[in-house]
């Protein structure tokens, strides 16, 4: 058995652009913003990184292949630097990558920077792309929204859920987290909305409306990490570490077999099962203090709040109306407004919820701070429900 | 009796032959007339008298090779066949063989010879004579979705449809008794290669010169084969549009009107090299054994075919006819609909419209019998069912590797798991519907919906598999077909 990443890595210091529709800034201006805050949370030189990692995904519209826009951008001194693109888990693997090196020791000092710049399309949502030859002649030509309100199908269907209790549990999480948003001063969208304007909100794919959307931003995200043993040498003393590391990949189950019912994240729950075992986390309901769920849609956060084991199974709607994963409630859930207010530069994500996490570890969140967390939960989800890359991380204190 | 064609190859006297059993299909959508006269009567007030009734018309997404598809499954179970000859004068493509398309989507072996004929609206006609002629047994397949300019008559008489008929050397449901063709480069209209409308000329003329000409010079030697008077013919078969040229040819040829079949305007329309097809299907859904009918295909001349009714003929029932073909439908009042769907009008498609997808035609024959035929996978060691065939079976509980032969699914019914309608992907009739389908039997796959009727649609309900239109690429002029999914109901 695999002893795994816990306890092996400490961020160093991290980094966050300003998200947005960032019409001012190139790809390169945003890689820019997010490092020099990171750089200068972390007291190294440019000159001490030993690897970096970056990731983006759409080469359409964003900085195109290779680890080159990077190195270019923040003329990083000839080291080894990779790009990663793994669907929305692709800040994610970034992250995961700079903490393997450095776990391994083949880095002191490794850089995770991700990067999207989505808002160069000429119109809303993401960009329409080829998804490869072959499943172009045969997959329906969805978009991120149509995929995903299968999930709500298949949920109703699998529990029996009325459809307006399931829309109002939907605005539920739009409206919490726009609250969130609105003291985040890094957040894109920052305006509270109300259920109503949530539920009569323009349809987008039935039941997905307008509002159970994220936003569509241009944003950078970036983390410098180490070992523990260097970030107390350089005079750290409270430790943000990674508790775990973990991904799992749909390998056509999902969509190919029977065994599947619709209604749950297949990849999600495995991930969940693990990541838990590696961080040692036993009862996650009473142990995470937060999460940063990939909340692409209001439905997508309901039913992972499942899938994390943080809400029974088919009780989601009732556990997400009862507040449970409010601001106030047992185990805030995008309390820095998540992708919902942030949007979702897709390749920074996942480095803009550790990012919270970070703040919130280190008491620096401000306004949105919360009482003495412990342990934080990321979650990524790339792809369609029936056919995705999950990621999860959990970072913790000391 | 004289044989009809006493000499075929090498002078042995010709078998008999004939239908043997046939299928429908329409378009579900109808095009009111009425909407078609209320966007143009400002510029021809004359246009109000055509205006009664309605006409079928493709969806967005089919054409002749997908309506020959579904005429060709009409039939019901197919009988083995030598060859599938479709007819047409819309094909979609002038160097692709259209028939070969069908044929694949049909999963016809590949022996089977595919055969296109066109060039004239008589094509369906001499499509059924030849395959009656030749020995073997054939499917003839005809279609037709002919454009026609906004405000034209052609746009009001117009309908779309395919039918389907087998033929075989037995005398099967209809005898096949002879045939006559009178041919004359008589143009009552034209279509320029690369145009896109019929440029005709007047009704009268095309009546006295054309219907009232050319249609007797056929019969008259078809008759002179015959060893029964024209008079004894119970069904006169004339794909013409105009209702009241019907009984003048009637009274030229000397058959009593009422043997004159309704020509379908009404609720269809004319359906161009298939109408005459058509229409022998609407005689065959109610025909008598001893029954005798006179089919007559026009076209630069005319075809003359000869049936008659046999006992087999109430063994037979097609899985569609024409009935309950023209009782599937769907009211259309969207004249603007109708305009973008036929390319009359510059919609605005949005940005994401603009996303260019390359043929990869190597890509497509490595995938041929997954897209044309729908072809999944079935594991030997499972059982599993799957979509699309892999190397490793899908099951959790085998994953064996090369364990699976084709199993075609195009013919499996399934249900919706999960769905959803879709506006913000491009879609040519927006909402896009797709989702996740389960197969009865095994195996799901996630596709595209079409026909979708929204208040009647929820996860669970059946559907069935369509060849359709996937994407049409126009700055190469080429067309995607795969499979999706129609609700039943």
């Amino acid at each position: 058995m695999a002893k795994g990443i816990r306890d092996k890595v400490a961020i160093l210091g991290m980094g966050c652009s300003r998200f947005g529709e960032r019409w001012d800034a190139e790809s390169a201006d945003l890689m820019v913003e997010a490092f020099e805050e990171c750089l200068g949370d972390a007291g190294i030189e440019k000159s001490q990184l030993d690897a970096a990692w970056f990731s983006s995904a759409i080469d359409a519209v964003n900085v195109g292949p290779s680890a080159l826009p990077l190195t270019m951008a923040l003329r990083l001194p000839y080291i080894p630097a990779t790009r990663v693109e793994n669907m929305c888990a692709s800040g994610t693997e970034a992250f995961r990558g700079a903490a393997y090196a450095v776990a391994s020791g083949a880095a002191d000092f490794a850089l995770a920077l991700g990067c999207e710049k989505l808002k160069d399309t000429g119109y809303g949502g993401l960009p329409q792309r080829s998804r490869g030859t072959q499943a172009d002649m045969m997959s329906p030509n969805l978009s991120a929204p149509g995929s995903f309100a299968q999930l709500a199908a298949g949920y109703r269907a699998a529990h029996n859920v009325d459809r307006d209790d399931l829309k109002r549990a939907m605005a539920h999480v739009s409206v919490k987290s726009h609250a969130n948003g609105v003291k985040n001063p890094k957040a894109h969208l920052r305006r509270e909305i109300t259920v109503d304007q949530a539920i009569n909100a323009p349809m987008v794919a039935e039941p997905i409306g307008l509002y159970d959307c994220c936003g569509v931003s241009d944003g950078a995200a970036c983390a410098i990490l180490t070992t523990p043993e260097i970030a107390r040498s350089l005079g750290k003393t409270d430790l943000v570490t990674v508790k775990a590391l973990q991904l799992s990949v749909s390998n056509g189950t999902e969509s190919g077999h029977s065994s599947w019912n619709g209604a749950h994240l297949k990849t999600t729950r495995i991930a969940a099962g693990r990541a838990y075992e590696e961080a040692g986390i036993k009862d996650p309901r009473s142990e995470l203090s937060m999460t940063e769920v990939h909340d692409c849609f209001s439905v997508t956060e309901l039913v992972t709040m499942e899938d994390l084991g943080l809400a029974d199974e088919g009780k989601a709607v009732s556990a997400v109306l009862d507040g449970d994963f409010d601001a106030a409630g047992k185990i805030p859930c995008q309390i820095d407004g998540g992708l919902k207010c942030f949007g979702h530069p897709i390749g920074a994500s996942g480095l803009r919820m550790l990012y919270e996490m970070y703040l919130q570890f280190l008491g620096r969140a401000g306004e949105r701070q919360l009482h003495d967390p412990q342990f934080g939960l990321t979650h990524n989800l790339g792809g369609f429900p029936f056919q995705n890359v999950c990621s999860i991380s959990i970072v913790g204190k000391g | 009796m004289r044989q009809c064609d006493p000499l075929v190859h090498k002078g042995k006297l010709k078998s008999m032959s004939g239908i043997h059993a046939y299928g429908v299909y329409l378009p579900r959508r109808r095009l009111q007339r009425s909407a078609i006269a209320e966007a143009s009567v400002w510029f021809d007030a004359g246009l109000k008298g055509h205006a009664q009734g309605e006409r079928t018309m493709c969806n967005w997404d089919e054409d002749v090779v997908t309506m020959c598809t579904e005429a060709a499954r009409a039939v019901g179970e197919l009988p083995s066949i030598d060859r599938i000859h479709v007819a047409s004068t819309t094909f979609p493509f002038a160097d692709r063989q259209n028939s070969g398309i069908v044929a694949e989507a049909l999963a016809l072996d590949n022996s089977v010879r595919p055969m296109d004929i066109c060039g004239s609206l008589r094509a369906g006609t001499t499509a059924l004579v030849a395959s009656l002629e030749m020995s073997g047994s054939s499917l003839v397949v005809s279609a037709d979705n002919r454009k026609a300019r906004t405000g034209s008559i052609a746009e009001m008489q117009y309908g779309d449809g395919a039918v389907a008929v087998v033929t075989g050397e037995d005398d099967g449901i209809a005898k096949f008794l002879g045939a006559a063709t009178a041919s004359a480069d008589f143009i009552d209209h034209f279509r320029a290669d690369g145009i896109a409308y019929d440029y005709d000329w007047e009704e009268r003329w095309i009546r006295d010169e054309g219907y009232l000409n050319l249609i007797p010079q056929a019969v008259s030697s078809l008759q002179s084969k015959l060893y029964f008077p024209v008079g004894e013919y119970d069904y006169l078969i004339l794909p013409i549009a105009q209702a009241r040229v019907l009984p003048a040819v009637a009274k030229q040829l000397g058959i009593n009107p009422d043997a004159i079949v309704d020509n379908l305007m009404r609720g269809c329309g004319h359906t161009g090299a298939s109408h005459a097809l058509l229409m022998l299907a609407s005689v065959l859904d109610d025909a008598k054994p001893g029954e005798k009918i006179l089919l007559i295909g026009f076209g630069q001349g005319c075809d003359a075919i000869a049936l008659e009714v046999t006992q087999a003929h109430s063994l037979f029932r097609p899985a569609v006819g024409v009935e309950s073909a023209l009782n599937r439908r769907v009211e259309e009042t969207n004249y603007a609909l109708y305009q973008t769907f036929t390319g009359l009008v510059e919609r605005e498609f949005g940005k994401r419209a603009e996303v260019d997808r390359s043929p990869a035609l190597s890509a497509h024959n490595r995938n041929r019998k997954m897209v044309n035929s729908f072809m999944g996978g079935r594991c030997t060691e499972c059982g599993t069912v799957q979509f699309p065939k892999a190397h490793y079976c899908v099951s959790p509980n085998c994953g064996k590797g090369g364990s699976q032969e084709d199993f075609v699914m195009s013919t499996v019914s399934g249900k919706v798991k999960t769905y959803t309608a879709d506006r913000l992907t491009f879609d040519m009739s927006p909402p896009a519907y797709f989702g996740l389908v389960e197969f009865q039997g095994g195996g799901r796959a996630m596709v595209d919906f079409s026909e979708v009727n929204a208040e009647k649609f929820d996860v669970g309900s059946v559907v069935r598999m369509a060849f359709r239109i996937k994407h049409v690429d126009k700055q190469r002029g080429y067309k995607t077909y795969f499979w999706k999914a129609v609700p039943t109901d």
